[in-house]
C-alpha cells in the first residue's frame, strides 16, 4: 500500500517540477539556467528579480494587477451579495423576470463578447485608466456566486428578521448587522472565485491594453516580455515567479475555500 | 398588482378589535419591495453594461463588415456566415478545438478518477499533500504557465529534453513546440496537466456523496476491494460522470490563454485553436497580420458560441438526470 503512495508522490514531484524549474532558473545566472536538472542552485542571485521588476516593468504590472483584482473583488462580491440576499429571502413583483434573465445569460450563446466590451469601454472613455479593466472584470455574469449567496440566505431562519423588526431595525440594518455577518463562508468562496478570475485573466486585459502598455497586468506583461526579451531567460523566469508566487501563497493559505469553490461550481 | 398579493394568514375570522389593519402591512411590504429593487440595482447596471449588452452586440456585429477604425460597421447581412462556411482556416481551427475536447476529455476524466479513488481510500498516506500538488497548476495563471512551459519544453537544452537524453530515451532533442506535427499534442498535453486537478476535485466531491455505511456494510460482508469498487462506487458515481465529462469537455474548448502564450497558434497555424483564430482575426495579431476584421471574428465567435451552448444544454439535461436518480436513491434509502 505504501507502493501506491510512493508512485503518487513520484508523480507529484514530476507534476510540480515546471514550477520548481522556473523558480530555480529565476535565481541563476543566464549561463546556469540550462546547465542541468538539479533545481537547487548553488548560489542564489536576485539580480534577475531586480531586472524584471524595473527594466521589465514587472513592478508596475504587479501594482496594476493588485489594483484590478482588489477592486473587482470589492465590486463583484458586494453586488452579488446584495442581489443574492433579496433573491434568496424575498418575493417581489418581477422576481421571475430577474431569474429568467439569469437563465438567459447562462444559455445565450456567448458569441465573442470581448469585441463589444472593448468597444463599450472605449465609448465610455474608460480605456485610459485601470477602471475600465476593473469594471469589465467585475461585470461578468457571476451566476455561481449569486446562486451561492441566494441559496445560503434562503436557508437562514426568518425569525431573526422578525425579532429585529420588533426592535425597530430597518431593512438595511437587518441585512448588514444580522444576515451578512452570518454569510462569511459564502463570502470567502465568492472572494476566492473572483480573485482567481481577475488575477489569472488574460484575454480582456490583453485586448484593453493593446494601445496602453502601461496598464498591463502581470499575465499580459509576461506574455509581452517573452516577445521583447527572448534571450533573457533569468529575468523571464523571475517575472513569471513574481506573477505566480502571490496566487500560490494565497491558495496554500486558503486551500479549503479554493477546493470548495471549485466543487461548488460543479454543483451550480 | 397589490391586490393580487393580498397578505397571507389573514383568514376570514370574526374581526376582533385588535385585528391588524391591512394598511400598515401593505406599506411595510411596499417598503420591502422598494429595498429589493435598490439591492438589485448595482447588479442590473453592471449586468446590463458588461454582460447583456456585449452578448447582444456580438450577434449584431457578426452581421457587419467592420475594421474597428470607424465608429460603426456596415451591415452586410449573412455575408460573414457565408464566407465562414467556406473558410478552410476556420474549419481547421474548429477541428483543432475538437481535438482538444475529444482527446483531452477522456484522458483527464479517467486518469483523475483513478487518482481521486486513491485519495479517497484510507490506504494512501499524505493525502492532503498529494491533493494539493495535483491541484496547484489549476489555480496558476494560464498565460504565465504557457510562457514557462515554452521554456520547459524548449527544444534546445530545455529540462524535458535534457532529462529524456540523460535517460537515453532519445538521442536528439525532440522539437516539442517547433515541429507542426508535435506542437498540437504538446499543447494538449500541457492543457491536460494544468487542469487535471480540477476534474480530480469534481470526482472527489462526487465520491464524498457515497454514504460511508455502504462501505462499512460491504466490509462486514467480506467484500473484496474490487467488488466494492464494482458494485458500490462505480454505480453511485455514474450519474456524476456525465456532468463531469460535460464540464471537462466545455473547459477544454477554452484554452486561449495557454495556447496564445505558448505558441501563439504556430508553428504554421498548427496549434491555432478556434479562440486563437478569432482573436487573431479580430485584432490582426496573427502570423498573417492584415486588417482587423471584427465583424467576421464575431460571426466565428457566435457560431462557436452555439456549439458551446449545445454542450451546455446537454449539461443541463445531464444534471437533471442526476437529480432524478438521486431522488430515487433517496427514496430507496428512506424506505
Amino acid at each position: 500500500m505504501t507502493l501506491i503512495t510512493g508512485v503518487l508522490l513520484l508523480i507529484c514531484a514530476v507534476w510540480i517540477y515546471p514550477f520548481l524549474w522556473n523558480l530555480s532558473a529565476s535565481v541563476k545566472s543566464p549561463a546556469e539556467v540550462f546547465d542541468g536538472l538539479n533545481p537547487f542552485p548553488s548560489v542564489v542571485r536576485l539580480d534577475n528579480y531586480v531586472r524584471a521588476w524595473t527594466d521589465g516593468w514587472m513592478g508596475r504590472y504587479f501594482l496594476n494587477t493588485v489594483f484590478i483584482t482588489f477592486f473587482s473583488i470589492v465590486i463583484s462580491v458586494t453586488v452579488t451579495a446584495l442581489i443574492g440576499y433579496v433573491l434568496g429571502r424575498y418575493a417581489f413583483p418581477g422576481k421571475k423576470v430577474v431569474i429568467a434573465l439569469f437563465a438567459v445569460s447562462v444559455f445565450m450563446p456567448e458569441g465573442y463578447t470581448i469585441i463589444p466590451s472593448f468597444d463599450l469601454i472605449h465609448t465610455l472613455h474608460l480605456d485610459n485608466s485601470l477602471w475600465g479593466i476593473t469594471l469589465a472584470e467585475a461585470g461578468g455574469a457571476h451566476v455561481v456566486a449569486v446562486l451561492l449567496f441566494a441559496g445560503f440566505f434562503r436557508q437562514l431562519p426568518g425569525e431573526l428578521e422578525e425579532v429585529a423588526r420588533v426592535d425597530g431595525a430597518g431593512f438595511l440594518r437587518i441585512f448588514a448587522r444580522i444576515y451578512l455577518p452570518l454569510a462569511k463562508p459564502v463570502t470567502a468562496t465568492a472572494i476566492i472565485l473572483q480573485f482567481m478570475a481577475s488575477w489569472n485573466s488574460f484575454l480582456l486585459p490583453l485586448v484593453l491594453t493593446l494601445s496602453r502598455p502601461d496598464l498591463r497586468t502581470l499575465a499580459v506583461g509576461i506574455y509581452s516580455f517573452q516577445g521583447e526579451h527572448q534571450t533573457d531567460f533569468g529575468a523571464m523566469a523571475a517575472a513569471s515567479a513574481i506573477a505566480l508566487i502571490p496566487i500560490v501563497v494565497v491558495f496554500l493559505v486558503l486551500q479549503r475555500y479554493f477546493v470548495e469553490s471549485v466543487a461548488g461550481a460543479m454543483k451550480g | 398588482m397589490a391586490s393580487i398579493t393580498a397578505s397571507r394568514g389573514t383568514g376570514r375570522q370574526p374581526a376582533a378589535a385588535t385585528a391588524p389593519r391591512p394598511r400598515p402591512k401593505q406599506q411595510q411590504r411596499r417598503g420591502i419591495w422598494f429595498w429589493c429593487y435598490v439591492f438589485m440595482l448595482p447588479a442590473a447596471v453592471l449586468g446590463a453594461l458588461f454582460t447583456f449588452y456585449p452578448m447582444v452586440m456580438s450577434w449584431v456585429i457578426s452581421f457587419m463588415d467592420w475594421n474597428g477604425f470607424t465608429a460603426h460597421g456596415t451591415f452586410i447581412g449573412l455575408a460573414n456566415y457565408r464566407e465562414l462556411i467556406g473558410d478552410s482556416m476556420f474549419w481547421q481551427a474548429f477541428g483543432r478545438s475538437m481535438i482538444f475536447m475529444v482527446v483531452g476529455t477522456p484522458i483527464r476524466v479517467v486518469l483523475s478518477l483513478l487518482v481521486a479513488i486513491a485519495l479517497n481510500s484510507q490506504i494512501v498516506r499524505c493525502r492532503p499533500a498529494i491533493r494539493t500538488f495535483f491541484f496547484l497548476p489549476v489555480i496558476t495563471t494560464a498565460a504565465v504557465v504557457g510562457v514557462v512551459m515554452s521554456f520547459v519544453l524548449g527544444s534546445y537544452q530545455g529540462p524535458v529534453n535534457t532529462l529524456l537524453m540523460a535517460l537515453h530515451l532519445t538521442d536528439s532533442p525532440i522539437e516539442f513546440l517547433a515541429d507542426p506535427r508535435t506542437a498540437i499534442w504538446s499543447v494538449v498535453g500541457v492543457q491536460i496537466w494544468k487542469n487535471f486537478g480540477m476534474t480530480m476535485i469534481y470526482w472527489l466531491a462526487a465520491l464524498q456523496t457515497v454514504p460511508a455505511e455502504l462501505y462499512d456494510a460491504a466490509r462486514v460482508d467480506g467484500a473484496s476491494r474490487i467488488a466494492v469498487l464494482r458494485h458500490i462506487t462505480v454505480p453511485l458515481l455514474l450519474p456524476f460522470a456525465l456532468v463531469i465529462i460535460v464540464l471537462t469537455a466545455k473547459e477544454n474548448l477554452h484554452a486561449f490563454a495557454l495556447v496564445q502564450s505558448m505558441t501563439a497558434g504556430g508553428p504554421f497555424f498548427s496549434t491555432q485553436v478556434i479562440e486563437v483564430y478569432i482573436y487573431q482575426t479580430a485584432f490582426a495579431a496573427g502570423e498573417t497580420g492584415g486588417q482587423p476584421r471584427l465583424g467576421y471574428a464575431s460571426a466565428a465567435g457566435c457560431f462557436f458560441g452555439v456549439v458551446t451552448l449545445v454542450i451546455a444544454v446537454f449539461q443541463l439535461y445531464a444534471v437533471k438526470r442526476v437529480n432524478d436518480l438521486r431522488g430515487q436513491l433517496g427514496k430507496g434509502r428512506a424506505a
